[in-house]
């Protein structure tokens, strides 16, 4: 009943105010149990349950059953006919941190310099970003707010994506460092498309020697800090490189030629680190070393071009069978910001092209939880993890029939509208529309 | 003895002073009659015609009698050249010998923008037009340059200012480092023309399609220029000048030259070209073309792939063009086309003979190698009464050989210029190699063996027996004196150092003395005994020279043969029709000549191919109304406010693997549009993806024209940079008044062309001047061009419409238009059409208030809708961002298929031919897996035309067709590198991607090189 009245509050306030979407507020903590009966349960570990019940408490999944067994006096949501899935998670992206590409004001994903470990970006969070919900309304309950750009872009946290600020929204507070490898390839600095000096295959071999030369010395003396137990002069980076070393924090490394991955990977198992490999583009090239050494990779968008003219058209759309095959564990991820509520297409597009549906979801639900290190907690439809789930009318994957009517982040009634939303039922009203 | 006398000619005939009569000559002259005749030689006249045993008798510059059992004058000096070749010297009809170096063009794309002219003078506004640059005037001998090209075996070049793209008239020279006066043989061969801007400052034109534009309104102002009173202006006067002579396009590739070749028949041209090369790709388009051809030999050189990883990034269309570029001489030969050899573009000069006798190797006859190198050029830059072949009161212009000219082993003893001598290679001893028994009087017996080549050789010292020993020698040879110096470490120790004579011919000996380490002097002899035993060199299997097919396009994906069209039957089908039936289940169609035949239940298939549709979907092929694939050096002109005398029609690229990529997301038809930089913009093509065909075999055929024009953040520059601060509009307010004022300047355009068409006595009047820009302009005004307008926020959009509306003209589409959905009622009630994103939004701030609703209000408010795509990726799937209009807003499956297909059908004004399945159409038809608006359907064949060009199954053998063919050329390029070919490292390149915001643009024109 509550819950009605405050939808109709939203209802009534999205008609006169639209642009700040100051009427959609964070949920309250769960009150009660709640008991999800009725639809298919996809538990994101490739476990289907036709049927099934979910019941939560206090935020926690208490249990996950077959047939209709929810407990007596819970909040019963009638999921008859519908998918429940994990939230889904969106690793390495900019969400909260850019607002409008074009306007440098709202650009806070990149910061200046070329080795900044210590940029947070959790601080830069941004919850009142418009983008935000909109995010959400397609399912993604959970992201990594990932810094971009230099040699070591900085250091990464885990939000849920409901929340009235950033310190509210921390899901895993500074758990990834993010490092975009340099790239050996000549084909890489883009010099001759803006005229610039094409640079020579020697020079472009002593560039790439030469920064190899300075971030391992950087490296070996960032280490030599994190062993020290009271440094003579404190040092902000090599602070932020310590969870490096002790394994607080994960290394999350972009790098896309096959030569590069080798040279990456094996730079940083010297150092006694196991990195996740982000974007990768020639890691279908690479994957027995990869299996070898285990290393995961957060695969860059299925949705994109080949890189060669080559390529088989659909190589990006395979990409992920293909290394799911090879056994590395992978997940998908999205470019950018806004981009972000396509990720189930993404997985969906990998279902297209040879993975298994329920194997394409875990690459966003809980091979993306194992891959960021909060697979304790979340990633799959189980008892004893948060409740972080969506309810969709028809397959979420399928930008066809995912329509995500219900959403819970930790046990939270969250709020599915957005200001797209509200623009759309404010002209739906002017031209006398009916806004389904 | 009479080599000393030869020796002494040679040193001679360098002080003749040729007469240049009207210079003053400082103290007593020495002018010489230079009279040579040269006897008992095989004289090639010219290509059809030998005289053996021939004489040929020269006097100064000139032949003066050439033939058989002539009888020699006294007062001439007699060459014998038993056994030996006169040839013609050789021609290169584009070459920038003499012409200072012009600076390095620069991408001028960030800096403060140039709009008109800034060089001084009465000259046109824009500096890529100067055809008042001649040659001529700065031409100059240059004795260093000269000498590389006779070594080469030159003997007149034309000589062209490779800059710019009317680019004045070039001369023809002879290689003479005489005075500059004395080697002219056409100060004016022809006006030059390339689609490259070169050091232009002027902004305009940044892109091919502007380089197209600003050349053909060149044609326009020049014709205009001579009739009328109101300017002066010298390069319009000078263009007109130079019409009458021959006239060179430098087109860079066999594209550029079918794209001159379009202007060159709009304007009763018939151009000379230039080409890049690559003519084998297309030969039969090239033939037709009916132009002669200087063509280049520079073929590439093989790539490093021993590192798969490296050779990753070596395309296949690199490759096959490796294999396939020395064949082009031959296939142009083949052909029956008229064409010159250059050795422009070469790397270094000494490739010219090895690409040449490559070419030769595959297929091009000797007798064309010598035609395309003297006769023909000498007709194209209309010297032949001067030389390219060897006749009486021609030039003394030619070759002293060893042989037949193209043979591997023959040598170019001397290249003879106006009458002067110039040595490249000694001609009585052509090869001291082999190995000598050398005696020095108190060493005793050594073997010297002479290897190498003969411009470099390599010696070597051997002694058998108890002292036996083998070192390096140095020799040197300097005319008929030598030297020699080794160490032959013991008996004696220290350097043995030699210098001497060349002695007797038969066998070769040199004599002279012998300085040991010690001091001693003594003489020695050297006794050629044996022919050099060289590494047994394996006789080049024939097999090697047999190569891959040309495939169409030249790119990955090509085929060697173009897929047929067939009749097909769809059987058992859902047919999603478009047309009033809705979607129909298990339902037949039935594809005929192209068209759809019918479609039913239970159709009978004839002699029609079935294919089993059960379970699958059948839809009519998706248009993009947006897109930017397939376009040739920029997207947009973005240097002006108003372009719209540029058109993409010029620069449709047919080479682009994105063709073959959209095929295979169900894509059938796509506009190519001019990108968004500026309020009007150029105009658009509309092409079906027939992947193969050329870019005019693309082209849709019969549509009506369209015109791109942009508002907003774009156009008025807001997110180009601090510098963009100059060009006209910076505001919506001035974007407005642009539109206003172009409109007026059509409005009078046209007035003044209805009064001077309508005058019945013309004299006295003068025709208006032609504006290409106001032309397009007037199409408009007058509904026979059509405008799709980007466009984002409600404002402008309505603005654009008030515009419209008070300037009387129409707007058939905005596109983009993400605020559609605010605006649609005023668009329904225009008939305007939105043709939009599903879900773009944000990421600028005219897009802030984007929502993926806007698909679903305006097609409920009756707006006809679309969704495009403005991205090469996105284009392959936009029937999936058609299956977001069922997610936002929940339209109705049937209707959300139209948004990608039957709806941009009718925004372009197609849908008589395309858009739905409806007998009479063109079959156009996709195949889909699955529900087509689901994310799981992939497209399994997708047809124009009824011609399957994309079919999954066809797909998965292509690539293990190019593996294989990869595999092969590999293994050629690794066997070229063990035989010690030149390579070069793979460097991945990548085609540039458009969008509508792109504003590189014609940067490969301006920089180095282009590469396609």
């Amino acid at each position: 009943m509550k819950k009605i009245i405050y939808q109709f509050i939203a209802l009534s306030l999205a008609s006169t105010s639209v642009f700040a979407q100051a009427n959609i507020y964070p949920a309250k903590k769960q009150a009660g149990t709640f008991a999800i009966v009725g639809g298919t349960i996809h538990v994101g570990n490739g476990k289907v349950i036709q049927n099934g019940t979910v019941v939560f408490a206090n935020g926690k999944i208490t249990s996950v059953k077959e047939g209709n067994v929810a407990p007596q006096n819970v909040t019963v949501v009638n999921a008859a006919g519908k998918h429940i899935y994990p939230g889904f998670i969106a690793p390495s992206n900019s969400l909260g941190l850019v607002d409008v590409e074009s306007v440098r004001a709202t650009r806070d994903a990149q910061e200046v310099g070329s080795i900044n470990p210590h940029v947070r970006s959790l601080i830069a969070y941004n919850t009142d970003s418009r983008v935000i919900a909109t995010v959400r309304s397609n399912g993604t309950l959970l992201s990594q707010v990932t810094p971009e750009g230099g040699l070591v872009s900085g250091t990464s946290s885990i939000v849920q994506l409901d929340a009235w600020n950033w310190e509210d929204a921390a899901y895993v507070k500074d758990n990834g460092l993010h490092f975009n490898w340099p790239s050996s390839a000549a084909g890489g600095g883009g010099g001759r498309r803006f005229g610039g000096p094409v640079l020579s295959e020697e020079a472009i071999k002593e560039r790439y020697q030469k920064q190899l030369l300075e971030l391992k010395s950087y490296f070996a003396q960032a280490k030599a800090y994190a062993d020290t137990d009271k440094p003579e002069i404190m040092n902000a980076r090599f602070e932020a490189m310590k969870g490096l070393f002790n394994g607080a924090k994960k290394a999350f490394v972009k790098v896309n030629r096959q030569k590069d991955i080798i040279i990456a990977v094996q730079f940083f198992e010297e150092f006694g680190i196991k990195p996740v490999l982000v974007g990768a583009e020639e890691a279908v090239d690479v994957t027995s070393f990869l299996k070898e050494h285990n290393i995961p990779v957060i695969i860059y968008q299925s949705q994109s071009l080949p890189g060669n003219d080559d390529d088989d058209v659909y190589l990006p759309y395979k990409n992920a069978k293909i290394l799911h095959d090879a056994g590395v564990l992978i997940a998908m991820s999205v470019d950018g910001y806004w981009q972000q509520r396509n990720l189930p297409f993404m997985a969906g597009t990998a279902a297209a092209y040879g993975l298994t549906k329920e194997e394409a979801l875990a690459i966003i639900t809980s091979n993306t939880a194992k891959i960021l290190g909060i697979d304790k907690t979340t990633g799959t439809i189980e008892e004893g993890k948060d409740a972080n789930i969506i309810i969709s009318e028809g397959d979420a994957l399928d930008m066809r029939t995912n329509n995500v009517t219900r959403a819970f982040i930790q046990g939270r009634d969250v709020n599915l509208d957005n200001v797209q939303k509200q623009l759309y039922k404010r002209y739906a009203d002017k031209y006398g529309i009916k806004a389904d | 003895m009479k080599k000393t006398l030869l020796l002494l000619c040679s040193l001679l005939i360098a002080f003749i002073a040729k007469s240049q009569e009207s210079y003053p000559v400082n103290g007593s002259g020495d002018i010489r009659s230079g009279q040579f005749a040269f006897i008992n030689a095989n004289i090639v006249v010219n290509a059809d015609q030998t005289i053996t045993n021939g004489v040929l008798i020269i006097k100064g510059q000139k032949i003066e009698s050439v033939g058989a059992g002539l009888a020699v004058p006294k007062g001439y000096v007699t060459i014998d050249l038993k056994g030996k070749y006169i040839y013609p010297s050789l021609i290169d009809a584009f070459s920038s010998y003499g012409i200072p170096e012009t600076p390095r063009a620069v991408f001028a794309g960030r800096g403060v923008p140039v709009f008109t002219s800034t060089k001084e003078g009465a000259y046109n506004w824009n500096e890529a037009i100067r055809p008042e640059v001649h040659a001529k005037s700065i031409f100059n001998v240059d004795a260093r340059k000269a000498e590389d090209l006779k070594k080469s075996g030159f003997g007149a070049v034309n000589t062209v200012i490779k800059d710019g793209i009317a680019r004045g008239t070039s001369l023809a020279v002879t290689l003479s480092d005489e005075s500059v006066n004395t080697v002219v043989l056409n100060d004016l061969t022809a006006a030059n023309y390339s689609f490259n801007k070169g050091t232009a400052k002027t902004n305009y034109p940044s892109s091919l399609m502007g380089s197209i534009s600003l050349l053909r309104q060149t044609y326009f102002d020049a014709a205009w220029y001579k009739n009328q009173k109101k300017e002066y202006n010298i390069s319009l006067d000078e263009f007109n000048k130079t019409q009458s002579l021959p006239q060179i396009f430098d087109a860079g590739n066999w594209e550029d030259v079918l794209r001159a070749d379009k202007i060159g028949d709009e304007f009763g041209k018939q151009y000379i070209f230039k080409s890049g090369g690559d003519e084998y790709k297309r030969i039969a388009d090239i033939k037709a073309t009916n132009g002669s051809f200087i063509i280049p030999i520079n073929f590439p050189k093989a790539y490093d792939v021993e590192d798969p990883a490296d050779a990753k990034n070596v395309t296949l269309a690199q490759m096959k063009n490796w294999e396939l570029a020395p064949t082009n001489p031959a296939a142009l030969e083949k052909a029956g086309i008229n064409f010159a050899i250059t050795a422009a573009d070469l790397e270094s000069p000494r490739d010219f003979w090895t690409n040449l006798r490559l070419a030769i190797d595959f297929g091009l006859t000797e007798k064309q190698a010598l035609k395309a190198l003297t006769e023909v050029p000498a007709r194209i830059l209309g010297i032949s009464d001067k030389v390219g072949t060897l006749a009486k009161g021609k030039e003394a212009n030619f070759l002293i050989t060893s042989d037949n000219l193209f043979k591997k082993e023959n040598i170019i003893f001397e290249n003879w210029v106006q009458g002067k001598q110039y040595i490249v290679a000694q001609k009585d001893i052509k090869d001291l190699r082999g190995d000598y028994n050398l005696i020095i009087a108190g060493v005793g017996n050594l073997t010297l063996k002479i290897g190498g080549t003969i411009s470099a050789y390599d010696a070597n010292i051997e002694r058998t027996g108890a002292d036996s020993v083998k070192t390096k020698a140095n020799f040197n040879r300097t005319g008929d004196l030598i030297s020699l110096f080794f160490d032959l470490k013991k008996n004696p120790k220290g350097d043995v150092r030699l210098t001497g004579y060349l002695d007797k011919v038969s066998p070769v000996t040199f004599k002279g003395e012998a300085v040991l380490a010690d001091g001693t002097v003594s003489n020695f002899t050297a006794t050629y005994t044996n022919p050099i035993k060289e590494k047994e060199k394996k006789e080049e299997p024939k097999g090697t020279l047999a190569t891959g097919k040309v495939i169409y396009p030249f790119v990955a994906f090509g085929e060697a043969e173009a897929p047929k069209q067939e009749a097909t039957l769809f059987k058992n089908a859902t047919v999603w029709t478009n047309e009033k039936d809705g979607i129909l289940q298990n339902t037949d169609v039935l594809v005929e000549g192209g068209k759809i035949k019918s479609i039913g239940k239970g159709l009978s298939a004839g002699g029609a191919k079935v294919i089993d549709a059960t379970g699958k979907h059948l839809t009519p092929g998706i248009i993009d109304e947006h897109s930017h694939i397939a376009i040739a050096r920029g997207v947009n002109e973005g240097t002006q406010a108003v372009t719209s005398e540029v058109s993409i029609a010029d620069v449709v690229e047919s080479e682009d693997v994105n063709i073959y990529r959209q095929l295979a997301g169900g894509v059938t038809t796509s506009h190519l549009l001019h990108g968004s930089a500026n309020p009007i913009g150029g105009q658009s093509q509309l092409i079906k993806l027939r992947w193969g065909q050329t870019p005019e075999g693309l082209k849709f055929g019969g549509n009506e024209g369209f015109i791109k024009f942009a508002l907003g953040e774009n156009v008025k520059q807001s997110n180009a940079g601090d510098f963009s601060t100059v060009r006209f509009p910076q505001t919506r307010m001035g974007v407005e008044q642009v539109y206003v004022d172009a409109f007026t300047r059509a409005k009078e355009y046209r007035t003044a062309w209805a009064a001077y068409n309508g005058a019945k006595n013309k004299t006295g009047l003068s025709a208006p001047r032609r504006d290409l820009e106001l032309d397009c302009l007037v199409e408009i005004l007058e509904g026979k061009r059509n405008i799709t307008c980007h466009s984002y926020v409600q404002s402008e959009i309505n603005m654009l419409m008030h515009v419209a509306d008070s300037m009387d003209f129409k707007i058939r589409t905005f596109t983009h238009i993400l605020e559609g959905y605010k605006m649609a009622d005023k668009m329904a009630e225009r008939g305007i059409a939105g043709s939009t994103f599903s879900d773009w939004w944000t990421y600028k701030m005219e897009v802030f208030e984007a929502i993926p609703y806007n698909g679903k209000l305006m097609s409920a408010v009756g707006v006809l809708t679309g969704f495009n795509s403005d991205d090469a990726e996105m284009a392959r799937r936009l029937n999936q961002e058609a299956g977001k209009a069922v997610k936002y807003g929940n339209v109705s499956e049937e209707e959300a298929f139209k948004f990608v297909s039957l709806n941009p059908a009718k925004m372009l004004k197609i849908d008589n031919r395309v858009g739905s399945v409806k007998a009479g159409k063109d079959a156009d038809l996709v195949l889909w897996s699955d529900n087509p608006l689901s994310v799981y359907a992939k497209a399994e064949k997708t047809f124009v035309d009824g011609i399957a060009y994309w079919d999954i199954q066809r797909d998965e053998v292509k690539r293990k067709e190019m593996k294989a063919e990869e595999a092969r050329l590999i293994q050629k390029m690794l066997d070229a590198k063990n035989k010690g070919a030149k390579t070069q490292r793979p460097s991945l390149e990548r085609a540039p991607l458009y969008d509508c915001e792109t504003l590189e643009g014609d940067f490969t024109a301006n920089g180095s090189h282009s590469q396609h």
